[in-house]
């Protein structure tokens, strides 16, 4: 018996649609970007790929640009953690401190919004802050290109939206147009996967308020009910005028612990999950709005 | 940040990096830029790739292996089962008791079953998933306690591996003179020494039928031994060399990839490498035992102790590895560094269907140290006496008796190391909101600007023997040649000690620069070609090479002088060798040493010995046990987030007597590596372990400190020479080992005023603010 060892092809293309074609030529193949999350499946005997798609030298991939008049970020799908450490911080900060949370400096260099999107681990760090963004993300294939909103694409652990002969191509968020916040849990003080996490985004010029969870579900969640009791308690206030006071940070907290379904599991127990999801919570309102200027005395505990 | 005594000893004073100096250490930069030789990067022409089969279960009765798919597969040599084990079915440390490759029943996940040499390792790996093993699966017997019994079906001595019991004055009658009585019981749970450098060697089939294996490990010579037997081989027709080491901290004490290594070439005829992954090193070596200790400790109101009680359980796992005799050193220093006059001890350490332990640095004593120490802080509370201060009213000093009745010699600085922590300032608090976030709890996390966060400070005191303790006839013995080149003496040093990564190389290199003056020093492969040089391990390394190389160098010197003595017509005695030159009293250089020897050179070996030791009586485990101590003891800072329970550890300061710094650069790693390992022991480092099986088998999430959780360690190094060791040295490796992890738990229990009976900590078990929910708005 002869055991067929990866064989297929090192695929590398150069440009989109060229990356296009080898997909819909080659629905086996695994594609690849930084490699942090396939190489460790690759190494560990979890993923057998015969044949990658190796995205890194496709022409424009790890760019981002400007677009919708400025109020909106289109992210290259080869676009590392690095970079939008470095030159997005201010108009995706909350993205940025997520980045900054991401692994080691090797890991941030190689690692990508897209690959973190793909492999759609429920821990992924940038996904609380794509929903808090209210983020799409933008996929292709042969048969088109479409828009997938990001509350529609995680679809359980290690499952998303994306279809087999499909590649994201770019990730689009909404510039900040208030204050934001990125924490995460762990029991180390880097190079940790989150035992929770939470984003928080202020929107001033859209007057709402974003939430996410990561870690403390089958996929990333949105707190709903925290940011409609949010919503209503900035109400008149998102001038920063003041009024908001501690119990609102609390209550606010709570209820983000109370959307969360979380599980014990060697990371965690599902009671501290909720527990520092709801110390979070609070904390993160707390300093948004001592950003937003609105906040009752200084953001103290 | 580091204090240290200025180097006193050194014999030439010509001579540049010798034994005092921070000499560079001749693996440092090709570990840094690549070009080190790993046991993993070991090629052959032409060579195979071994696989291991492991057993799924816990527990099983290995009913039939059918390799016959595997066998069949393109690129398979050869498939092995323990019927293709020509010599003794089992190995072990201490006793045979670990299957080469299972044959009646698997006793823990990860047991080796069958091997498969292929000529690609992806090949191999997908023709071990096609053996079909037939396990009857049996129920895991994973609790340490019911082992106590001894009466567990299924385990060898039904569970119990060894009682030790130490019986020191009368604990009955001091309980009377004790104003104050404190218990506690202490757990702590399974570290993995997580060496970087996995488990891997190669083999080399020779014509004469023997084999030759390059390997990583601890001890060539004790490997070696287990390996002839296992394959049926006379002694001389099995050869290993040493190859790269990343890490060992005793992981690699206990065999690994050796005899199936050795039985792939030798049945292929084909060089065989083997390299472990990550996943599968986490089950191809040993763990620290898991620890419950109930400790009782009876003082007067003035703060002196008058009884210590201890009942230490060590879950040894599946098989025996070094469990016997880690229970004893673990109840040797149970009752601490404290002249305490009533003591008893009671250790055991058992059976399992959990993963075997064995030897990880400090050796038993790192789990009696933290429960020791914790007792210490909970005895201080009691007193109202600062922690300090009770350790310092009990610190052992030379000529108090220890519990075993061995009376403590060798320098003693227990007062001078606690005082050195008493005195050295506090670092400042920190300004948690101005403070860079990689400063705070949580780190880069971003999860507190100041929230929650208490400090608090915590100390502890350990020791340990250092050597091989209870009578072992333990030899190091080295071999020294001298030469001339280029007109000058040149110096070879040949020793089999292990080089882990602790600088054993480099200091071998430092001695004989020191004791013959010659500028270079060539060191030769470590291998079984020599006699024994006996384990890296027991901290005990330095000392043994150091007293076989000193005694080598000596040899050497004096044929050398011999030599001078006839050409110069003058009695040897009136000669001095200083490098390239022969001296007079006066120092006045008389001949070159290169005319004294010409094309000829000068070889002799050494063997060295320590003193001899003797063992501990099974009634009272009293006995002169052990050849010397080494101390030392740490102050921890921490920064506890009292709502998320996350920590920064802010700051580890160390001070430890090591009698003299061979190698400062190397006893400052040493310290700083030790402390490390026991901060992971402290808050983070657990393999989780649930019915038998390892959750957590990756480093995802096996968590070691990274740069971020490791703090600034100030630290005082002692010099107290030793007076019976080579320089008055002293071992350095594991001390600072035992008091990092229950310093940084007592600087815990510091800040949140909690119990925290269970190391390592979890962020769950440090919540003292209550659970925000219902909390209303203040
Ligand atoms: C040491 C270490 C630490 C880490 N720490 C963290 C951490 O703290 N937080 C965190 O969130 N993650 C962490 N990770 C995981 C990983 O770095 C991230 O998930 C990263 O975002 C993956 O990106 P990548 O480009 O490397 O993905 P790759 O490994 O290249 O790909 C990941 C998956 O996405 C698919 N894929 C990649 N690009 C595309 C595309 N354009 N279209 C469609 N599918 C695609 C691949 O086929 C694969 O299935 C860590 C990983 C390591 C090894």
């Amino acid at each position: 018996m002869d055991i067929p060892l990866a064989s297929g092809p090192m695929l590398r293309p150069s440009s989109w649609r060229g990356a296009m074609l080898l997909r819909s030529q080659y629905p086996d193949a695994s594609p690849i970007c930084g490699g942090t999350d396939l190489m460790v499946d690759i190494n560990f005997g979890r993923a057998r790929p015969a044949t990658l798609l190796d995205l890194t030298s496709v022409e424009g991939l790890d760019s981002w640009e400007l677009i919708d008049d400025g109020r909106t970020v289109r992210i290259g799908a080869g676009v590392s953690f690095t970079s939008i450490i470095e030159e997005l911080s201010d108009s995706c900060p909350a993205l940025a401190q997520a980045a900054r949370t991401v692994g080691s400096p090797q890991i941030r260099n190689r690692g990508t919004v897209a690959g973190n999107l793909a492999t759609a681990s429920p821990a992924g760090d940038c996904h609380p802050v794509l929903l808090a963004c209210w983020a799409q993300v933008e996929v292709e294939s042969v048969r088109g290109s479409r828009l997938i909103d990001i509350d529609d694409f995680f679809l359980g652990p290690k499952r998303c939206a994306l279809e087999p002969d499909e590649l994201i191509r770019a990730v689009l968020v909404p510039a900040a147009t208030g204050p934001q916040q990125f924490a995460k849990v762990g029991p180390r003080n880097a190079m940790v996967i989150a035992t929770v996490s939470f984003a928080l985004n202020l929107d001033v010029a859209g007057r709402r308020v974003g939430t996410g969870i990561g870690s403390a579900g089958p996929t990333p969640l949105r707190a709903r009910a925290a940011e409609q009791m949010l919503q209503d308690a900035l109400a008149d206030r998102w001038d920063g005028s003041g009024g908001v006071d501690q119990s609102v940070c609390r209550r606010f907290g709570d209820l983000v612990a109370e959307a969360a379904s979380p599980i014990d599991d060697v990371r965690g127990s599902a009671e501290y999950r909720r527990h520092a999801l709801a110390v979070l919570g609070r904390r993160c309102l707390s300093w948004a709005l001592a950003d937003l200027g609105g906040m009752d005395g200084e953001a103290a505990a | 940040m580091t204090v240290t005594e200025t180097p006193t000893r050194i014999t030439t004073p010509s001579v540049v990096d010798g034994v005092g100096a921070s000499a560079t250490r001749p693996d440092g930069v090709p570990k840094v830029d690549g070009s080190f030789i790993y046991s993993s990067d070991e090629y052959h022409d032409g060579s195979l790739w071994g696989v291991t089969l492991r057993s799924p279960h816990p527990r099983a009765r290995v009913l039939a292996i059918d390799t016959s798919q595997a066998t069949g597969i393109d690129g398979v040599r050869c498939v092995l089962t323990h019927r293709d084990v020509p010599g003794s079915k089992t190995y072990g440390m201490k006793v045979y008791d670990e299957p080469v490759l299972a044959f009646d029943e698997v006793r823990y996940q990860g047991e080796p079953v069958a091997v498969v040499a292929a000529t690609h390792p992806e090949i191999a790996r997908r023709a071990c998933e096609l053996i079909v093993v037939d396990y009857e699966e049996l129920v895991p017997n994973t609790d340490p306690e019911m082992s106590l019994t001894g009466q567990v079906e299924g385990l060898f001595g039904g569970g119990l591996a060894r009682h030790v019991r130490i019986r020191h004055g009368d604990v009955a009658t001091a309980r009377a003179l004790a104003d104050v009585v404190v218990e506690g019981r202490y757990e702590m749970g399974t570290q993995d020494p997580a060496f970087l450098g996995p488990e891997s060697g190669l083999a080399v089939p020779l014509g004469d039928g023997g084999v030759e294996l390059y390997v990583s490990c601890q001890n060539l010579h004790l490997d070696q031994q287990q390996v002839a037997d296992c394959l049926g081989l006379p002694l001389d027709k099995v050869r290993l060399v040493l190859s790269g080491v990343g890490g060992a901290f005793g992981g690699k004490e206990d065999l690994n990839v050796h005899i199936h290594a050795c039985l792939l070439a030798l049945r292929t005829g084909r060089p065989v490498r083997m390299v472990y992954s990550r996943e599968e090193s986490f089950f191809g070596h040993v763990h620290r035992h898991p620890a419950i200790a109930d400790i009782e400790l009876g003082a007067t109101r003035d703060g002196r102790l008058v009884f210590t009680k201890v009942r230490l359980v060590l879950d040894g796992g599946a098989y025996t590895s070094t469990s016997q005799v880690v229970i004893a050193n673990g109840c040797y220093f149970a009752a601490g560094a404290y002249d305490v006059a009533n003591v008893e001890i009671d250790g055991f350490a058992t059976y399992t269907n959990n993963p075997p332990c064995g030897a990880m640095r400090g050796f038993g004593a790192v789990q009696s140290c933290y429960a020791i120490e914790s007792a210490m802080d909970r005895l201080a509370g009691e007193l109202g006496l600062h922690p300090l201060e009770l350790r310092m009213r009990n610190a052992i000093g030379e000529g108090d008796v220890l519990p075993t009745g061995q009376p403590v010699d060798g320098p003693a600085p227990v007062q001078e190391i606690l005082a050195y922590l008493r005195d050295l300032p506090l670092p400042a608090g920190a300004d948690h909101e101005a403070a860079d976030m990689r400063t705070r709890p949580g780190g880069v996390g971003n999860v507190t600007r100041g929230e929650g966060i208490r400090r608090g400070v915590g100390y502890a005191l350990g020791m340990k023997a250092i050597g091989f303790s209870g009578g072992m006839d333990d030899t190091c013995t080295a071999r020294v040649t001298v030469w001339i080149r280029d007109g000058e003496p040149v110096a070879e040093v040949y020793c089999a000690g292990p080089e882990l990564g602790q600088g054993v190389v480099t200091l071998e290199a430092q001695i004989a620069r020191t004791e013959l003056g010659v500028r270079t020093v060539e060191l030769r492969d470590k291998d079984t070609d020599i006699a024994e040089s006996g384990a890296s391990s027991a901290s005990r390394q330095s000392w043994m090479t150091a007293g076989a190389v000193v005694g080598a160098c000596g040899l050497v010197r004096d044929e050398i002088l011999a030599r001078a003595a006839a050409v110069l017509g003058r009695p040897a005695g009136e000669l001095t060798l200083d490098g390239p030159e022969i001296h007079d009293p006066a120092g006045h250089p008389l001949v070159p040493v290169a005319e004294v020897l010409g094309p000829e050179s000068v070889s002799h070996a050494f063997t060295y010995r320590h003193r001899p030791t003797e063992p501990v009586d099974d009634e009272r485990g009293q006995g002169n046990a052990h050849v010397a101590f080494a101390y030392a003891a740490h102050r921890a800072i921490v920064d506890v987030d009292v709502e998320l329970g996350l920590v920064k550890v802010v700051e580890m300061a160390t001070a430890q007597d090591v009698g003299k710094a061979m190698n400062p650069a190397g006893v400052e790693g040493q310290i700083e590596g030790g402390t490390v390992q026991g901060l992971g022991l402290a808050v983070m480092e657990e393999l989780q372990i649930t019915g038998g099986r390892i959750r957590n088998p990756s480093f995802t999430d096996y968590l070691i400190p990274t740069m971020l959780d490791v703090p600034p360690m100030p630290m005082k190094i002692f010099e107290f020479p030793h007076p019976d060791s080579p320089y008055g040295l002293n071992g350095v490796g594991e001390p600072p080992n035992l008091s990092s992890t229950p310093a940084i738990l007592n600087a815990l229990r510091d800040a949140t005023g909690l119990e925290l009976p269970r190391a390592p900590v979890r962020p769950s078990d440090l919540i003292t603010e209550p659970p925000v929910e219902g909390a209303g708005p203040e």
